[in-house]
């Protein structure tokens, strides 16, 4: 073998590298742009109030189910691993405190964001994906309204409005699943418990997580009518952008999990 | 001086009249396929032209460039006399305002019932509110002979040839002077597309439109257009009256027309 080529393999690598990361920027210049049109939409008429309406009910009140489900569940076995794990050292005492330090905190806003992604994200990416390539985005052009104000800023500004008040809730839920566990299955008394519970957890504790809800239905929203957006290709392509929309915004939604944590809570 | 040459200083002088439409040297290349490769046209106010050519010739790209939704590499797009290319938004969105278009699949909104697609753009720009627009929406409909029940349903209720007629209802509710055609018979049986045909010559005559069309259907073309142009790899390569089809004289059109394998036109086949 030539040393050119024993030189071009590892040269090859570095392209390809090279090509990975510039791709990268170069997407994530044109999301940030495409993020920043849609965002300036929302303080410029004309408005679609009825859009955002509807794009609110379908993030708000129709995730309830599955965010609320996912809410008591984790609250419940929260109760039990932190009580079979504090039991070792005699700290059961402990179990409302972390169950709602990790719920409002932590597991209220990831989960629900994480579930609101695959329902809505997906949704989004799928609705706006078909209306690519169907030309139904070129037909909104064609009748005077811009597609970004019509079709992205209303679904950005409802996932950002309602993630908050689903995590209110799950928030809610979530301590009670950890409540019925404590009482039913692991001898709690139920009045200690909420008092442990409202004694322990603060302000801070809730609206950082109102606030990582908000930043999370932002991602969800816009990864989802981003990659709808610029879908091409037909079914396959729908398909493709809708699996990129959830894989996409639920690695972010964990990676700026960490960044918000540590602008709230670190010292 | 030849008097018959020279004009009298105080005669009226017939100024040549301003196309609706001018297009001039217009390419768009995606990647290394060149699709528009200097494309030169005109059409007349008030005039009819159908754009032929085969598939992946360049005719969705061309009148795509005109409306705004692909940006030419190079060339320009004139409407009344201005270079739409060298317009800001603002004065391109009012230039667009004028337009109206129908998609080759009708591209009808289906979260929305069909007299809000018909009326979307007065709806959009509040020219009228939600009871007037449902009025509108029912004229409209009546207008290409579907009746005002129709504007209740949800596009996928309805079939393709009544699609068709809900999209060229939309194309023409807000009254454009410039009206766009894509296919407007492709995926229809022969006497629903002469029926959709009929509809739109009645249409455009009635506003006073200028229509471009494109299609490759021949039968389409003689009944809609008054004027036609053929596009060959990226070129206009022939402009003439839409009734001279199949008899103009140029080759490729002439082809084209016939539907002959042999010819000019080579298709790419991979065996």
């Amino acid at each position: 073998m030539s040393s050119s080529s024993l030189l071009a393999r590892p040269l090859d690598g570095l392209a390809a590298l090279g090509r990975a990361v510039l791709d990268l920027c170069r997407t994530a210049g044109a999301v940030t742009l495409f993020a920043l049109n849609a965002v300036s939409h929302a303080v410029r008429p004309p408005f679609h109030p009825r859009l955002l309406l509807r794009a609110f009910l379908e993030v708000g009140y129709f995730s309830l189910p599955v965010v609320g489900l996912t809410a008591v569940f984790t609250g419940m076995v929260l109760a039990l691993q932190s009580f079979s794990g504090f039991s070792r050292f005699g700290a059961e005492g402990a179990v409302a405190n972390v169950v709602v330090l990790s719920i409002t905190r932590e597991l209220g806003p990831v989960l629900a964001g994480l579930m609101v992604s695959g329902r809505i994200g997906a949704a989004f990416a799928a609705e706006i994906g078909t209306m690519r390539v169907t030309d139904q985005i070129d037909a909104l052009t064609t009748l005077s309204t811009d597609p970004i104000k019509y079709l992205v800023t209303p679904r950005l500004l409802a996932a950002t409005l309602a993630m908050p008040l689903l995590v209110l809730v799950a928030d809610v839920l979530g301590v009670m699943g950890g409540y019925l566990i404590a009482t039913l299955k692991l001898g709690f008394s139920g009045p200690t418990y909420l008092k442990a519970t409202l004694d322990f957890v603060q302000m801070t504790d809730v609206v950082s997580g109102l606030v990582k809800a908000a930043v999370f239905g932002f991602v969800v929203a816009l990864m989802g009518t981003w990659c709808g957006y610029n879908s091409r290709g037909g079914a396959q392509g729908v398909g493709g952008a809708t699996t990129k929309a959830v894989v996409a915004s639920s690695i972010l939604i964990l990676a700026l999990d960490y960044v918000l944590t540590e602008a709230f809570f670190s010292r | 001086m030849n008097e018959a040459l020279s004009a009298p200083l105080d005669a009226p002088v017939a100024e040549p009249a301003v196309p609706k439409i001018r297009l001039r040297g217009l390419r768009k290349a995606f990647g290394p396929k060149k699709v528009l490769d200097g494309v030169d046209l005109d059409v007349m106010p008030g005039s009819s032209m159908v754009i032929l050519g085969g598939s992946g010739s360049g005719k969705s790209v061309t009148i795509k460039c005109i409306l705004g939704l692909i940006t030419p590499d190079s060339g320009t797009i004139e409407i009344d006399g201005r270079n739409v290319l060298a317009m800001s938004a603002r004065e391109r969105e009012a230039v667009l305002d004028r337009t109206g278009m129908l998609f080759q699949n009708g591209a009808l909104f289906d979260s929305l019932p069909v007299w809000e697609n018909v009326c979307f753009k007065l709806l959009a720009q509040k020219r009228l509110d939600r009871r007037q627009a449902r009025d509108k929406a029912a004229q409209a409909l009546a207008d290409v002979g579907l009746d005002a029940s129709v504007g209740d349903l949800s596009p996928a209720e309805l079939s393709g040839g009544m699609q068709k007629r809900v999209a060229l209802a939309r194309a023409i509710a807000s009254e454009p002077e410039i009206i766009f055609f894509d296919e407007p018979t492709t995926g229809l049986d022969p006497i629903m597309g002469a029926v959709i045909d009929g509809l739109i010559v009645d249409c455009v005559k009635r506003l006073g439109a200028t229509a471009v069309t494109i299609t490759h259907d021949m039968a389409s073309a003689r009944r809609i257009g008054d004027h036609a142009a053929m596009i060959h790899q990226g070129r206009i390569v022939w402009t003439g009256p839409a009734a001279t089809l199949g008899q103009t004289g140029n080759p490729i059109v002439d082809q084209f027309a016939r539907g002959e394998r042999e010819g000019p036109i080579k298709m790419e086949l991979r065996r």
